[in-house]
């Protein structure tokens, strides 16, 4: 056993640990939609899905049956290989993005110094899925659907990286683990830095199509938009890169303004990973309420609101952390 | 990291060469977008991080996003790729491509009569480096793009507006 190094052992740990974390955000992500149901079902006053199982628990099993079994129809005036690739990147793009999410003190896949730019630059690229879906598809829905995607998508894209730049600017990194033990130390930054969550939220919800900006899918009037033409697993890959995305970014939410794997007050440090999951599991409930009750804007008015409200919010809340951070300096 | 960067410059370079010869403008952009990514990828592998995260934000994320958006709005069919394809006769770039070889030879021989010496990926140029420099020997160059980047922008918000729209102006 001579070739079995303990650096060798480090990097087969590392591995298995990121492959861990990706079964779990990927099987998060599938139950997900059960838990949407039956919680959409609970605010709204009716039953949601429970015939399969104990409480309609199996549901998921049923609806993934179905998917794998379904047709998986490519129509012939689509341009192939853009319609294949687009639904791969709509789940790649925020799975990777959850890469730089520290669980807890020893897990985590990767902890990069750039940290939070990766996540931006996979917001960046997730466009191109709707893009691309709306384009090959060759209809005018879906078409419609991703003008609207790409329409929004510059307007959110800026005010979401500036949102953080208040919490980089305090930090003085951007790396995540820095920013948790630096939440630990001092305030959790949803009070020093409450307008940034604010827009920064606003934005997340944009960045994963949801409610109130799923104005891409716009049921009611496009008939689901940029994936009307898709079947089978290659919509289940959408499907399921949707809650990947709300798990993504309700994570990223947890880790740079709830102080990531850290109790309230320090209590209970014994258990991190399960008070990541708990503030997780908040965010995600948040996520599904604002689908419940919130009516969808239109696009101009999303468009309206982003620029002229959510941009000159975080640009004032960047320049007054600047200036207490320089006059704290001194 | 000399293998991660001359396989991240030769992916830059093919797919490069597949934005120009490619007739689908669509496939073509996907192919300018992969070489962007690669060209990242060169900056990761030169040690700075920062550049590289920046070029796949702003490049393939926001710039390259407008780019898509023009091209599926023209809704450009196979007539467009028929007219590309005749545009990409051998008497069109063989001028071009041979002046090109001609100063590719001369970079080449710059290059390689007088060797620097430097090794890639001896230092990490991060965020702070790059915030030090901009703010510090090249201010006036960021001064003047900014102030091109305003001019940019007031004429676009001209161009855009709609004054038969606006009520008495």
């Amino acid at each position: 056993m001579s070739w079995l190094t303990p650096e060798l052992l480090d990097v087969f740990i590392a591995v298995l640990k990121a492959i861990v974390i990706l079964l779990v955000v990927v099987v998060c992500g599938a139950l997900l939609s059960f838990v949407e149901r039956r919680l959409l079902g609970w605010w709204q006053d009716r039953y949601g899905p429970n015939r399969v199982g104990p409480f309609g628990m199996f549901q998921i099993a049923a609806d993934m049956l179905k998917m794998f079994f379904k047709e998986d129809w490519t129509p012939p005036f689509a341009d192939k290989f853009i319609f294949m690739l687009a639904p791969m990147i709509a789940f790649a793009a925020m799975l990777m993005a959850f890469a730089i999410i520290p669980v807890t003190p020893t897990w985590g896949v990767a902890d990069l110094n750039i940290g939070i730019l990766f996540f931006f630059a996979m917001a960046g690229l997730s466009v191109y899925a709707v893009l691309f879906a709306g384009w090959s598809s060759n209809n005018k829905f879906a078409l419609l659907g991703s003008l609207r995607a790409s329409a929004q998508t510059i307007s959110y894209e800026v005010f979401l990286a500036l949102a953080l730049m208040g919490i980089v600017a305090q930090v003085g990194s951007f790396n995540m683990r820095d920013i948790v033990d630096y939440q630990a130390e001092n305030l959790w930054f949803i009070i020093p830095q409450f307008f940034g969550f604010c827009t920064f939220f606003i934005a997340g919800v944009a960045v994963t199509h949801r409610h109130p900006f799923d104005q891409p899918e716009a049921e009611q009037e496009l008939a689901d938009g940029y994936h009307i033409e898709y079947a089978g697993m290659k919509w289940g890959m959408f499907f399921v890169g949707e809650y990947i995305g709300i798990v993504t970014i309700s994570a990223l939410l947890v880790t740079l303004f709830f102080g990531g794997w850290h109790g309230p007050f320090g209590i209970l440090p014994q258990i991190p990973f399960i008070w990541f999951a708990l503030k997780t599991c908040f965010f995600i409930m948040i996520f599904i309420l604002l689908r419940a009750s919130i009516p969808r804007p239109r696009y101009d008015q999303v468009m309206a609101f982003s620029w002229k409200f959510c941009l000159p919010l975080t640009l004032i809340n960047l320049l007054v952390t600047g200036a207490l951070v320089l006059a704290s300096a001194q | 990291m000399e293998f991660a960067f001359y396989l991240a410059a030769g992916v830059a370079v093919a797919s490069t060469v597949m934005v120009i010869t490619g007739t689908n403008p669509v496939h073509a952009l996907l192919n300018l977008i992969v070489s962007l990514l690669a060209v990242a990828s060169t900056f990761f592998a030169l040690g700075a991080p920062f550049a590289g995260a920046l070029e796949i934000i702003v490049y393939a994320g926001a710039i390259m996003v407008l780019f898509v958006f023009v091209v599926m709005m023209l809704n450009l069919g196979p007539a467009a790729a028929e007219q590309e394809k005749q545009w990409l006769k051998p008497g069109i770039w063989a001028g071009p491509a041979i002046l090109s070889l001609l100063l590719l030879g001369q970079l080449l021989y710059a290059l390689f009569a007088s060797p620097s010496g430097a090794a890639i990926g001896l230092e990490t140029v991060d965020a702070k480096a790059v915030g030090v420099s901009l703010f510090g020997p090249y201010l006036l160059v960021v001064e003047l793009a900014s102030m091109l980047l305003l001019a940019a922008l007031v004429a676009a918000y001209h161009l855009g507006r709609h004054e038969a729209k606006e009520p008495n102006v």
